[in-house]
């Protein structure tokens, strides 16, 4: 499954942990929410980036306190119909100021690219190679955009503001 | 009428665009049919019994005659040269083929319509009362709010992909015409004492398999608040919404099963969150919006002209005008509704020749004006007065002058089995006979104001919980049975209608229903007592003891 990092496709330098995975000595992993709460202190003491894969079912409040700590979270997307990790990254981002990697796993089809931008997500497990490789000239499908969100792209009421101002400035 | 800039005309070619492209990755396979179902949806397109059905938006109800023309435009080139307009303010086209759909789109790109969100999981269009704007008594036009948040809702990068479809309405008058007590949100616009807008916000109003009338989550929140306060709605519901099970998915379901105070407090928490952020509207936003609203320039014009007054002999003309013809807030002006509804015919459908005729008309009658209202029917906004005679010559010549608004004929109906995949049993049928049955004027009128409302499945496209006689076709052994409910209503005194007994077969329908009006008669106290009146009055007793004492 290509990742889409950045907007390109990337290697991936995380290793997934099951529940029940023995630990590997060094290298970058990804570890369940589950698993994650309760062996945070070890996982974080050892080298290597740690990032959590955070189910879109538990409460998002509870890896807060670790957000300073991981280098990626990891929100999932059971299948594509269900849109409750954009709220979760969307509070993440918004709420928390998490700067770190969010990364969306799971169905993610091309057509969800754009939504997923626009809630915070920078980095992308997809589903098909045709759609990885499209990324960029998907995430370039729309230049206007009616709701403000934290990733910054501005809105089209602001926009008409600016019109407005800059056409009274000329006349 | 809203008209649209650089921007919003620049959003809908890109989505147009888009679906171009993922038609195109269906068409050769690249995308599975399971993949390109949530899409299509999210464009308005249906698989239905016989071809797809294409559900266009009309934003609270309001159309600009180009519009109509193109929508007449898309019933002749893709179609079968007719539309159907549906209970919330949406065109149907039953017939389009899947690799025209992005050329229909592109064609009313052009004048700016597009069919975004009218179905699927996620915020569909904003409906609203069709007389806004020209209502007496309406302490502000809703159509300004209810374009900000078509604006907002539209492509949500947060609330696209939900448990279940989401519908927001708003009113601004009293007699509540846009139905928002059965919305998931229904929004009343109101005044604070000190004379600033907001509105009174409801939630979790919905009919389907589970009906509930919306109950008030928040008595005012403040215009400026609005956005961010329907955004703390929908994260609560987009996260706590139940996704195990499609009939327990709407948020209908989620403040039943938490109560309202409970949702409510999950709300307002949210709230606080984020109502001090971007999502704050300024005025200046607001009055960029209602500045792309245009008003018709009204002439002074007398209250009783010399032509209304000389048609009044016409005994047709004043049947017609009796209960087709309403108040307008400036004087020498009328609505005019136009009833969709002739006899014998399907509810809420139009042919290419009247759409293109009624634009036509509303150049001349109503300053290039149309509205679409959840009833099924269509109206003219501005017309004067003195017009009215020659308006209703021009609409009789077309079909549309059937004298039967908010009578017993004036049917709202689903497609049911003739079209819809959902459906156990026949809709329009139904609507059809009992349009005959009722077809007299002069018993229709006896009879006053009744609304009937027809749905073929459980789904209750027809609204039928809330119709003054609900009528709900199901399946039981491979044989279509309809049940009858009396009592519902879904204006501002919203209610559920009570069944009245066990169900009728097809044949039997009208039949029931003509007893139901003969026992309305009886019982009624005086000829002024409306059938809604006369049902509250006595309950539903002594309409089921007439009705099925000799079946």
């Amino acid at each position: 499954m290509p990742l889409v990092n950045g907007g390109k496709i990337v290697d991936d330098g995380y290793v997934k942990l099951a529940v029940d995975t023995p630990l590997p000595e060094g290298g970058d992993i990804l570890v369940p929410a589950e698993r994650f709460i309760a062996e945070a202190d070890a996982l974080l003491k050892r080298p290597g980036k740690v990032g959590v894969i955070w189910p879109n079912n538990r409460d998002i409040d509870e890896v807060v306190p670790y957000l300073g700590k991981v280098a990626a979270v990891a929100l999932v997307f059971p299948t594509f119909r269900d849109g409750r990790a954009y709220s979760q990254a969307r509070l993440l981002r918004e709420r928390y100021n998490y700067r770190g990697e969010l990364r969306a796993t799971g169905q993610i089809l091309r057509d969800q690219f754009v939504f997923m931008l626009r809630a915070g997500f920078d980095s992308f497990e997809v589903k098909k190679q045709a759609d990885a490789e499209a990324f960029m000239q998907t995430a370039k499908r729309y230049s206007v955009f009616y709701q403000p969100t934290g990733d910054g792209r501005i809105t089209a009421l602001h926009r008409r503001m600016q019109l407005r101002h800059s056409e009274g400035v000329g006349t | 009428m809203y008209a649209y800039d650089e921007i919003d005309r620049t959003l809908v070619n890109e989505r147009v665009s888009e679906f171009r492209d993922q038609v195109k990755r269906r068409l050769s396979g690249e995308l599975t049919e399971d993949e390109f179902k949530l899409l299509r949806l999210q464009n308005g397109v249906y698989l239905q019994l016989h071809a797809y059905m294409f559900r266009v938006a009309i934003p609270y109800g309001t159309l600009a005659t180009n519009q109509l023309r193109a929508l007449a435009h898309v019933a002749r080139k893709y179609d079968r040269g007719y539309g159907h307009f549906t209970t919330r303010q949406n065109i149907q086209f039953n017939w389009i083929k899947l690799a025209e759909l992005p050329d229909a789109l592109e064609d009313l790109a052009k004048v700016g319509i597009h069919a975004m969100q009218t179905s699927g999981n996620n915020m569909r269009n904003v409906t609203s009362d069709q007389w806004a704007g020209v209502a007496p008594g309406e302490i502000e036009d809703p159509r300004i709010w209810s374009e900000l948040i078509r604006q907002h809702t539209t492509l949500h990068p947060e609330f696209s992909f939900l448990p279940r479809k989401f519908k927001i309405a708003i009113t601004a008058s009293d007699h509540d015409r846009a139905a928002i007590k059965i919305h998931d949100i229904g929004l009343r616009l109101v005044k604070n004492e000190k004379g600033e807008t907001g509105f009174e916000v409801l939630v979790g109003g919905g009919l389907g398999r589970t009906p509930f009338i919306a109950k008030t989550i928040k008595h005012f929140v403040h215009g400026r608040d609005i956005l961010s306060y329907i955004e703390a709605i929908l994260r609560v519901y987009n996260q706590y919404g139940r996704r195990d099970n499609i009939y327990k998915a709407r948020i209908k379901i989620l403040v039943h099963e938490l109560g309202i105070e409970k949702f409510s407090r999950e709300v307002e928490e949210e709230w606080q969150h984020i109502r001090n952020s971007s999502l704050q509207i300024d005025d200046e936003v607001i009055e960029d919006i209602r500045s792309r609203f245009t008003y018709p320039a009204y002439e002074k014009l007398p209250h009783m002209p010399d032509e209304l007054r000389q048609a009044a002999a016409d005994p047709d003309f004043e049947a017609w005008r009796k209960n087709s013809v309403a108040p307008h807030k400036v004087q020498g002006y009328s609505i005019v509704t136009i009833s969709l509804k002739p006899i014998g015919k399907p509810p809420g459908d139009a042919t290419a020749e009247q759409m293109d005729a009624l634009a036509d008309l509303a150049d001349i009658y109503s300053f290039g004006e149309i509205r679409v209202g959840h009833e099924q029917n269509l109206a003219l906004p501005h017309v004067a007065k003195r017009d009215l005679p020659a308006l209703w010559k021009a609409l009789d010549k077309l079909g549309l002058a059937t004298p039967n608004v908010n009578l017993i004929t004036d049917i709202i109906a689903c497609p049911g089995l003739d079209y819809c995949s959902l459906a156990n049993a026949r809709s329009i049928p139904i609507a059809q006979e009992l349009s005959r049955r009722f077809a007299n004027h002069e018993l229709a009128n006896l009879i006053g104001r009744l609304h009937i409302n027809i749905s073929g499945c459980i789904n209750a496209c027809g609204h039928h919980h809330v119709g003054h006689i609900g009528i709900l076709g199901v399946e039981k052994n491979g044989e279509e049975v309809y049940q009858i409910t009396i009592g519902g209503r879904a204006d501002e005194g919203a209610a559920l209608g009570t069944l009245i007994g066990p169900g009728v077969k097809f044949d039997e329908v009208a039949d029931v229903i003509e007893d139901v009006v003969e026992a309305y008669l009886a019982l009624r106290e005086r000829p002024e007592e409306l059938f809604m009146d006369t049902v509250k009055r006595l309950g539903v007793e002594p309409f089921k003891e007439r009705v099925y004492a000799t079946r």
